[in-house]
């Protein structure tokens, strides 16, 4: 199904929910709004014209002084959908801020959201909602802090053993 | 060890012969510098001609720790615990540049050289090194074990 198609159905069933639409050259992506994002998935999942079986990856952009997003919600949470039987694909966005930094879980719906959930906690922090396990998942229980947040000193290193340096 | 220094000097020398061609390695293998690790010890540069051709899988049995591929800090303790586990006398050598420095990696999560966690012996930088320098690190190895020259 041609992208446009997907996402005129997606402003259909969901209306001022879906926030924005974007498409350019085959890349299509909407801007949800986080109380709605898990009907989104749900019906982009279950739909019949949709199929969206496969979450190929869930992931964040920490947008902190991002020239024009400086005063625009810190990160968004992006979830590319894959169709096997279609052959096609949707990109899912989600806004959040960084003193509510928090998303609800899709592990009910996808199992591999678990460990995805878990890596954007680790390097993020931010929290998902109704996930059964929220631990680091990358780096080690010890790590203070979130390493790809964009304000993390980049040369900050935490060593178990070793010198601190 | 034995009475008179003329003696002593020699089975010192004796040992040390020995002990430079039966290098038992342990292969601490944890990124692409494997590959070149794994060129080295097949037919094509054969690291057995060197007596280096038996790599043991168990710390316990290994002379020499090959520290091959980029060692990250929820790593290091595993490596130091490794190091720990080897018998005397034991040799570390850093393959490729990951180990030796931390390489172009300068962030968060890589240690900055496996030197600031155990003592290494031989360096041999590359990323990955080719084959030739590896040989190369492994005579300059063989010295220092023929020497009696250890770092632990």
């Amino acid at each position: 199904m041609d992208g446009q198609v997907i996402l005129a159905r997606l402003t259909g069933a969901f209306g001022g929910r879906i926030l924005e639409t974007h498409d350019y050259r085959g890349d299509h992506s909407a801007t949800v709004d986080r109380s709605a994002v898990l009907d989104v998935l749900e019906f982009c999942r279950d739909d019949p014209a949709l199929r969206f079986d496969v979450l190929m990856d869930l992931t964040a952009v920490d947008y902190l002084k991002y020239p024009g997003r400086e005063f625009g919600p810190r990160f968004e949470v992006v979830y590319h959908l894959y169709s096997l039987p279609c052959n096609h694909r949707v990109r899912l966005q989600v806004r959040v801020e960084e003193d509510e930094a928090h998303v609800p879980s899709a592990v009910g719906l996808w199992p591999i959201a678990n460990w995805f959930e878990r890596e954007v906690w680790d390097m993020f922090g931010i929290r998902f909602d109704g996930h059964p396990d929220l631990r680091r998942l990358l780096m080690y229980e010890e790590f203070e802090g979130h390493p790809l947040r964009k304000d993390y000193p980049v040369n900050k290193r935490q060593p178990l053993i070793g010198p601190r340096i | 060890m034995g009475v008179g220094g003329f003696f002593t000097g020699k089975l010192d020398e004796a040992i040390g012969w020995a002990r430079k061609y039966s290098i038992f390695q342990y292969p601490f293998v944890t990124a692409c510098c494997g590959m070149e690790y794994m060129a080295t010890a097949c037919s094509h540069y054969d690291v057995d001609r060197f007596g280096a051709g038996l790599p043991r899988f168990s710390p316990r049995q290994a002379d020499v720790l090959f520290v091959v591929g980029t060692i990250s800090h929820k790593m290091a303790p595993v490596l130091k615990r490794i190091y720990d586990q080897m018998c005397e006398p034991k040799w570390v050598v850093a393959f490729g540049v990951c180990t030796c420095t931390g390489g172009f990696y300068d962030n968060y999560a890589t240690v900055m050289g496996i030197d600031t966690i155990i003592p290494v012996d031989v360096y041999i930088p590359g990323c990955p090194p080719r084959p030739e320098s590896v040989l190369d690190g492994l005579m300059k190895l063989q010295d220092k074990i023929a020497a009696g020259i250890q770092r632990y």
